[in-house]
């Protein structure tokens, strides 16, 4: 009996001691969802935490879908989504909810054909056609006479898209439904979609590699990866007439297009954006966050990292390839952090 | 049953710790079976049986069926037994009867080998290896030449519900083939020796042989080797093409089950969210159906067995 006291008093120590070191512990802030800026938020919240100790964050690359079932039940602090929350989701939220755009990204179209880099020129309507199965060899008329310095194989097309629910189809699909009525009619938008013709690759890497072994293979996948794996990419005509390579500036350039029109809770898609030198295939990625905020200290140190993010922040983007956000929104974006509060007292 | 426990108070006790843990593995079965249920339900109110045999998969107009889907399991799946049954079986018998020592554990270790690989390395594999080659030296000249063939059909991509059917059965063949040799292995010697010394060659022994005393075992080896195909979820979606079609030919592309699940359950919601989970529950059906029917067929080949000696 006397041994059995012995280790339950030692047991009470080491709870007491455990208890006593975890108030001490940095405060942390759990987030889940959107894979496409995971390389992004885990490099801020590494360099924000060496900066500032007392925060740590946990990340779930879950996906948007995940990030967002999770910030409805309330598991998490934040979440993360690629699309913007639709009108029916919005409703089965407990309380109102900000977007906080984080970063844009685009949609590159990268091909397979021998001896060709970068710079195939496609429009809205043959890109539409192409993904449609109505256009299916390189030689086209279509193709050809929009790329006449190149030789276009007399070679079927083999069209490859992604098989997994995915932000990237979201922004890719938006865009073509944008721009061809046949596909919003035929096809329309969303994470996963009926393709009408194609083979599925899973992940970007899936994508990229139907597209690396299939000659004559034309697919898409997020600008970040095309660079870094060093495909070909198109250049597609934007609203004005031009043809622009998908670069970051290009992204950048789509972004201050659409800032003009930002909505108040910047729940927009910017898709086909204005401007002259704008890429059109472009999206953003955003952070959910409820305004009205349960825990005092957690939405403080929440927001203080949401300002960090869009100021500080937006230096680190281009060195991962993400664009980051125009100046106008930024502003903007201060003033609805403003809006964060605890039982109405703001966190900013 | 335990009725020989004699009051002993650590043996009651260990009964019911082993009937407890017993038990356990039932409940677990059943909640999962539960809780698929229950998560289905939506899609089973509004598809009905109707989500067995339709074939639209539309996750923007929310129209779901899984035909396609279960074809492709069960076709990708017979296609690797196709290819791994009689590749294992003859592997067994070479490993048990011929090869000379010093050939024997290389050979069967690195068979077995097999089972220990990730199946996403399988899968990466399939991409950059196999399907490229299975693309330029077979599929296509077989197009060319026999393309009139509704198995052979093109047009040619690579991903292919034959690419699916080729890497599952290298993924099976370490299964069927260790319990193959276990089943060879348990003729008696005497046996074996009586065909020889009754004039017969090699070949007509093994014939023998299997023909009486293993065919249910290779049997049980095969429907192993089947189960673990119907489930491979990873390796099946990088190399089948994840197209929800169902297509004659071999060289079209296709879609399983567990492939549809890993690929949208992520993003998936609503109707769609349980969509998928009703595929899992039909998969879940599936396999138990396959494995009841190889059972029953392998009782029925054991009673015929033992008739027949």
């Amino acid at each position: 009996m006397k041994t059995f006291h012995g280790v339950l008093a030692g047991i009470l120590a080491t709870v007491a001691v455990v208890s006593f070191a975890s108030a001490a512990d940095p405060l942390s802030i759990n987030g889940a969802g959107a894979t496409f800026p995971y390389p992004l938020y885990s490099k801020w919240f590494y360099e924000y935490s060496n900066s500032n100790p007392g925060v740590r964050f946990n990340y779930q690359s879950i996906g948007s879908g995940g990030g967002i079932r999770q910030i409805t039940a309330g598991t998490v602090d934040f979440g993360a989504s690629d699309a913007p929350m639709k009108e029916e989701e919005m409703a089965r939220l407990p309380g109102p909810i900000f977007h906080i755009p984080a970063a844009m990204g685009a949609v590159t179209v990268v091909y397979n054909l021998e001896g060709q880099g970068s710079g195939l020129r496609l429009t809205p309507d043959v890109l539409a056609a192409i993904f449609l199965g109505k256009i299916t060899r390189w030689n086209d008329p279509k193709i050809a006479g929009l790329n006449k310095s190149l030789a276009m194989p007399n070679a079927d097309i083999v069209v490859a898209h992604r098989s997994d629910g995915s932000g990237t189809t979201d922004i890719f699909t938006n865009y073509l439904t944008a721009v061809n009525t046949e596909w919003r009619a035929k096809v329309g938008h969303g994470k996963a979609v009926n393709w009408p013709v194609g083979i599925g690759g899973k992940g970007n890497e899936g994508v990229a590699g139907v597209v690396k072994q299939t000659p004559g293979a034309v697919g898409y996948v997020e600008l970040a990866y095309a660079k870094q794996n060093r495909m070909s990419v198109a250049s597609l005509r934007n609203r004005e007439g031009n043809f622009v390579a998908p670069t970051l500036e290009a992204t950048s350039a789509a972004a201050a297009g659409a800032a003009k029109s930002m909505p108040a809770d910047y729940r927009v898609s910017i898709v086909d954006a204005p401007g002259r030198d704008s890429y059109p295939i472009a999206g953003l990625t955003w952070l959910l966050v409820y305004k009205n905020q349960r825990d005092e200290a957690k939405g403080r140190a929440l927001v203080r990292f949401l300002k960090w993010a869009i100021h500080d922040g937006q230096k680190m983007e281009a060195a991962l390839d993400y664009a980051p956000l125009p100046k106008p929104v930024v502003e903007k974006l201060d003033k609805t952090l403003r809006e964060i509060n605890y039982k109405g007292k703001t966190l900013y | 049953m335990a009725r020989n426990t004699g009051g002993n108070p650590k043996d009651l006790a260990f009964e019911k710790a082993s009937a407890l843990f017993a038990f356990a593995v039932l409940a677990l079965t059943v909640l999962l079976f539960a809780v698929l249920l229950r998560e289905s339900l939506p899609a089973l109110r509004k598809f009905g049986a109707s989500f067995v045999v339709d074939g639209a998969w539309d996750p923007v107009l929310e129209k779901f069926g899984a035909l396609p889907f279960i074809y492709g399991t069960l076709v990708s799946s017979f296609l690797a037994l196709l290819i791994a049954v009689p590749l294992s079986v003859g592997t067994a018998i070479f490993i048990n009867e011929f090869a000379p020592p010093w050939l024997k554990t290389p050979v069967s270790l690195l068979a077995e080998l097999l089972a220990a690989i990730p199946s996403v390395i399988y899968g990466l594999s399939g991409i950059f290896i196999l399907v490229p080659i299975l693309r330029d030296t077979f599929m296509k000249p077989l197009t060319k030449h026999l393309g009139w063939v509704p198995l052979f059909k093109g047009p040619v991509y690579g991903p292919s519900m034959l690419a699916a059917g080729v890497l599952l059965s290298i993924m099976i063949i370490p299964f069927i083939l260790s319990v193959s040799r276990e089943v060879l292995a348990t003729v008696p010697q005497r046996q074996k020796e009586a065909v020889l010394s009754l004039g017969g060659t090699r070949w007509e022994m093994i014939r023998i042989v299997i023909g009486q005393h293993c065919l249910a075992g290779i049997f049980g080896a095969t429907v192993l080797g089947l189960g673990r195909a119907l489930g491979e979820t990873m390796a099946v979606t990088m190399v089948i093409g994840n197209r929800p079609e169902i297509s004659d030919s071999l060289f079209q592309q296709g879609y399983s089950m567990a492939a549809v699940i890993a690929n949208e359950f992520a993003e998936a919601d609503g109707l769609h969210l349980s969509s998928l989970i009703l595929i899992g529950l039909l998969l879940m059906l599936v396999t138990l159906v396959v494995n009841l029917a190889a059972k029953w067929m392998l009782s029925r080949m054991v009673a015929r067995a033992s008739r027949g000696i």
